[in-house]
C-alpha cells in the first residue's frame, strides 16, 4: 500500500518535470533555431518564457530525485551502481546548458555562440534522460557479485534505445512548440503563433509514431512489460483519443481571429501525456529495476513515509497559490508579455 | 585508485565548487534585501543601484549555482547509496522541506527580477525578503542532514536493521542548532567581505568621479558594518560549535586541536603539525589551559584526546591545519572590519587610504578560503565515518566503475566554468558601467 502510494507520488513529480522540462529545453532549442531571424519573434517569445521559469523547472528535477531516494532508499545501491554513467552525462549537459543560457543574455558579443551551446546541449538532455528508461526495463543490466553493470554492447545495438531517444526529442520539440504557440497567442504575437502552430502540426504525428515505435521495439527486450502494457490497453486507447481531440483543436475555429485553439490543444496534450505515462509506468510495476528490485523491496519505513507525505502535502498546499500568482505574472500579464524593455533587466 | 577515494574526490570537488556559488547566493540575497530597505528608508537611490547590480551578479551566479546544486543532490544519491539508504529511512524530511525553500527562492527571485517594474516598493521588499529567506532556509535544511551525520539520532538499530524511526527527533539532532547557525552566519560574513573587497578594489582606481566614489563608499560601509556584525556573530557561534563538538563528537575536536592525551588544563595549539609519535603538536604555539577553558569554560576542564580512540577511527591529522586556517581567517576578518570602522569613527575621514583598502581587497578571497576550509574540515573531520559511529564512508560508497573518468571530466568542467563565470561578470559590468546607471535612473524612490 505505502509503496503504491509513494510510486504514484513519484510518477506525479516525474510527470510534472517531464512536461516542464520538455517545454523548457524545447524553448531553449527554438530560441537557438530562430536566433537572429528578423521575420519572426519566435526566438524572443521563447526567451520571454525561459527567463523567469527555468529555475523553477530545475527545482522539479531536484524534487523528483529527492522524492525518489526519500521514498525508496533501498533502491539507492542498484541505481547508484549503473545510473552513474548516463546520469553524469545528463548533469554535464545540464550545467553547460544553464550556465551558457544565462551567460548568453549577459555577454552580447557572444550571444549567438552561447545560445547555440545552450540550445544544443538542452536539446540532448531529454533524449539522454529517455535513454535511461530502456536500461531499467531490463535486459541491459547484468549483475555480477551484487553489482549492477550496463551491457553497453547490447544497449547500443538495440533499436529500442534509439526509439526512446527519438521519442524524447520528438516529445520535447512537439510539446514546446505547442506550448509556445499558445504563449505567443497570449502575447498577441500572431505571426509567431502561426510559426509554432505549424511546428506542432508537423511534430505531433512524429511524436505519436515514435511512442509506438518505442513500445514495439521493447517487445524483444522486455516482453513482460509489453504484456503488462497490453493489459492497460484502455488507458492507451483513451490517451490516443485525447491526443486526436487535442491535435484537432489546432484547426478549431477561434473567436480571436486566427484558426486553432492552442489552449485546448495544450490541456488535452497534458492529459494525453499523463494518461500514457501513467499506463506506461503502471506496466512497469512492481519493478524499479527489472527483474530484481521491486517497489516493495525499496520503500522506506511507515513513519518516514507518513512524514514525507505530510511534508509534500503541506509544501504543495503552500506553493499552489504561489504558482498561480507566478502564472498570472509571467504567462498572463499583458504588461510582461508585451514589454520590450524586458531585455535590459535580465 | 581506490573507488571510495575516487567517489570522495568526485563528490568533494563538486561540493567545493558549489559552495562558492551557494554561499554568495545566501549572502547576496540578504544584502540586496538590506539595500532595498535602505533605499526606501534613506530615500537614496544609490542603494537601489547597489541592489540592482548585486541582483544582476546573483542572476549570473545562479546560472551555475542552480545546476551545480542539482549535481550535488544527484551525486549524493548516486555516489553514496549506503548513506542514502539510511538517510531515506531516518532523515529524508529536511531534503523534502528544502525543495520548498528552493521553490520559494526561485519563484520570488523571478518575480523580483522580471516583475520589478510592476510591483510596488513594499512588494519588491517582500519578494526579495522571501528570496533571502528561501536561500538561507535551504542552506539550513541541507546543513540539517550534515549535522545529523555528525550526531545521528531518531532511530534504533536492531540486528543491523533500522527501526523505531522518529523523523522529528532526527531533524532536531544535537548538532543542528549550532551547525546551522554557523553555516548561515559564515555565509553572510564571507559575502560581506567579497562585496567589501569589490568596493575597495573600485575605490583604489584613480580618476573616479565624485558620484562613483560616493556610491562605492556606501557599498563598502554597508559591507563593513554587515561584515563586522556577522563575523563577530560567526566567532561566537563558532565557539558554540566547538563546545558542541566537545560534548557530541570529541574525537573531531581532538583532531582539530591536535590533542592526543586526555587531560585537564589542555593547551590550545595554534598551527604546527600534530605528531602521533611525540603525542603533541610540533612547531606550533601553545597557550596553556586555553583549550580546556574554551571547551568547558574552565582551565580545569577535561578534554578528550585522540588516544582514547582506536587508530582507525581517527580523522586525518591535517584537519588541524584546516581548522586553524578557518579560525585564523575568521579572526582576521573581525579585526579588519572593526579596524576599518574604528578608523572611520576616530579619524572622521570619509576616505580610506590605500593601506586600509589593499587588505580589504584581499578580504574577499580570504573569506571564501575560510568557508572552503571550514566545510572541508567539517567533512574530513568526520572521517572515517559518513554517519558518525554508525556507518563508515567505505560502506556508503557506490561500487560503480568509471568514477576516475568522471572526476577528470567534472573538475575540468568546474575549472572552465569558474573562468567563464569570472569573465562574464567582468564583461557585463564593464559594458554596463556605473556611470550609465546614474544617467538612466528609471527607478524612483
Amino acid at each position: 500500500m505505502e509503496a503504491n502510494v509513494a510510486i504514484v507520488v513519484i510518477w506525479l513529480f516525474l510527470f510534472l518535470y517531464a512536461l516542464g522540462g520538455a517545454i523548457d529545453f524545447g524553448a531553449g532549442f527554438w530560441s537557438m533555431f530562430y536566433f537572429g531571424r528578423k521575420d519572426t519573434t519566435a526566438a524572443s517569445i521563447a526567451n520571454l518564457y525561459l527567463n523567469p521559469s527555468w529555475k523553477v523547472t530545475n527545482v522539479f528535477l531536484v524534487l523528483f530525485v529527492v522524492a525518489l531516494v526519500g521514498f525508496f532508499p533501498h533502491a539507492a545501491f542498484a541505481l547508484g551502481s549503473f545510473m552513474i554513467v548516463p546520469v553524469s552525462f545528463v548533469l554535464i549537459l545540464l550545467i553547460i546548458r544553464s550556465a551558457f543560457m544565462v551567460y548568453s543574455y549577459s555577454v552580447q558579443k557572444y550571444t549567438k555562440l552561447f545560445t547555440y551551446i545552450s540550445g544544443i546541449t538542452g536539446l540532448l538532455i531529454p533524449a539522454l534522460m529517455l535513454s535511461i528508461l530502456p536500461i531499467i526495463i531490463g535486459g541491459f543490466v547484468e549483475i555480477v557479485g551484487g553489482n549492477h553493470y550496463i551491457l553497453y554492447d547490447r544497449l547500443l545495438s538495440s533499436p529500442t534505445l534509439y526509439a526512446h531517444i527519438g521519442f524524447g526529442l520528438a516529445a520535447e520539440l512537439f510539446l514546446s512548440s505547442l506550448f509556445l504557440s499558445d504563449y505567443a497567442r497570449e502575447a498577441k504575437a500572431m505571426e509567431t503563433y502561426e510559426v509554432y502552430r505549424k511546428n506542432a502540426i508537423i511534430l505531433g504525428p512524429i511524436m505519436l509514431s515514435m511512442a509506438v515505435a518505442a513500445t514495439m521495439t521493447l517487445m524483444p527486450e522486455a516482453m513482460w512489460m509489453v504484456e503488462n502494457m497490453a493489459r492497460q490497453w484502455h488507458l492507451f486507447a483513451l490517451s490516443l483519443v485525447v491526443f486526436s481531440i487535442g491535435y484537432s483543436a489546432l484547426w478549431w475555429p477561434s473567436k480571436k481571429g486566427r484558426v486553432g485553439q492552442p489552449r485546448v490543444a495544450v490541456l488535452f496534450m497534458v492529459a494525453q501525456i499523463g494518461l500514457a505515462s501513467f499506463a506506461y509506468g503502471w506496466g512497469h510495476m512492481p519493478y524499479i529495476v527489472y527483474p530484481d528490485l521491486t517497489i516493495y523491496d525499496a520503500v522506506t519505513n511507515k513513519q518516514m513515509y507518513l512524514s514525507l507525505l505530510w511534508g509534500y502535502g503541506i509544501g504543495m498546499a503552500i506553493l499552489v497559490p504561489l504558482f498561480y500568482w507566478f502564472w498570472r505574472l509571467f504567462l498572463k500579464d499583458k504588461r510582461y508579455l508585451t514589454d520590450k524593455k524586458v531585455d535590459d533587466v535580465r | 585508485m581506490d573507488n571510495v577515494l575516487l567517489a570522495r574526490m568526485l563528490f568533494g570537488s563538486s561540493l567545493i565548487f558549489h559552495i562558492i556559488f551557494a554561499t554568495l547566493g545566501v549572502g547576496l540575497t540578504l544584502m540586496i534585501l538590506i539595500a532595498e530597505i535602505l533605499r526606501v528608508v534613506r530615500k537614496d537611490n544609490d542603494y537601489g543601484i547597489l541592489a540592482k547590480r548585486w541582483t544582476k551578479a546573483v542572476a549570473i551566479l545562479l546560472g551555475v549555482a542552480i545546476p551545480s546544486g542539482t549535481i550535488v543532490a544527484v551525486m549524493l544519491a548516486l555516489l553514496w547509496p549506503g548513506l542514502i539508504e539510511v538517510v531515506g529511512q531516518v532523515i529524508a524530511l529536511p531534503f523534502t522541506l528544502e525543495i520548498f525553500a528552493f521553490f520559494f527562492e526561485a519563484l520570488f527571485l523571478s518575480i523580483y527580477v522580471y516583475a520589478a517594474s510592476r510591483l510596488s516598493s513594499t512588494m519588491r521588499i517582500i519578494s526579495v525578503f522571501f528570496v533571502a529567506l528561501g536561500a538561507t532556509a535551504s542552506a539550513v535544511l541541507i546543513t540539517n542532514v550534515q549535522s545529523w551525520m555528525n550526531t545521528p539520532t531518531g532511530f534504533s538499530i536492531v540486528n543491523g536493521d533500522i527501526t523505531d524511526v522518529r523523523p522529528w527527533e532526527a531533524v532536531l539532532n544535537p548538532a543542528f542548532g549550532y551547525t546551522a547557525i554557523h553555516v548561515a552566519s559564515s555565509a553572510y560574513t564571507a559575502t560581506a567581505f567579497v562585496v567589501a573587497s569589490y568596493a575597495a578594489y573600485q575605490l583604489l582606481k584613480p580618476n573616479l568621479k565624485q558620484s562613483e566614489k560616493t556610491y562605492h563608499r556606501k557599498g563598502l560601509m554597508m559591507a563593513l558594518i554587515f561584515g563586522a556584525i556577522t563575523s563577530l556573530w560567526t566567532a561566537t557561534n563558532g565557539h558554540h560549535s566547538a563546545v558542541g563538538l566537545h560534548h557530541n563528537v570529541p574525537v573531531k575536536l581532538a583532531a582539530a586541536e591536535g590533542l592526543f592525551e586526555t587531560q585537564s588544563n589542555a593547551p590550545l595549539s595554534i598551527f604546527g603539525t600534530p605528531d602521533p609519535e611525540a603525542n603533541r603538536v610540533v612547531g606550533g604555539i601553545e597557550v596553556p589551559g586555553m583549550l580546556s577553558y574554551l571547551a568547558t569554560g574552565s582551565t580545569d576542564g577535561v578534554v578528550v584526546g585522540l588516544n582514547e580512540y582506536p587508530r582507525d577511527e581517527w580523522p586525518p591529522l591535517f584537519v588541524h591545519t584546516l581548522f586553524n586556517i578557518m579560525v585564523g581567517i575568521g579572526s582576521a576578518l573581525i579585526a579588519l572590519s572593526f579596524g576599518a570602522l574604528a578608523y572611520r569613527i576616530f579619524f572622521k575621514k570619509r576616505e580610506y587610504p590605500n593601506w586600509v583598502l589593499i587588505p580589504l581587497v584581499a578580504s574577499g578571497p580570504l573569506a571564501m578560503l575560510g568557508i572552503e576550509t571550514g566545510w572541508i574540515f567539517a567533512c574530513i573531520g568526520r572521517q572515517p565515518w559518513t554517519i558518525y559511529g554508525i556507518q563508515r564512508t567505505a560502506e556508503a560508497a557506490t561500487k560503480s566503475a568509471n568514477l576516475g573518468t568522471f572526476f577528470i571530466i567534472f573538475i575540468s568542467l568546474y575549472g572552465f566554468l569558474l573562468v567563464v563565470t569570472a569573465l562574464v561578470m567582468r564583461y557585463y559590468f564593464r559594458r554596463n558601467p556605473l556611470i550609465k546607471e546614474f544617467e538612466n535612473q528609471t527607478t524612483t524612490v
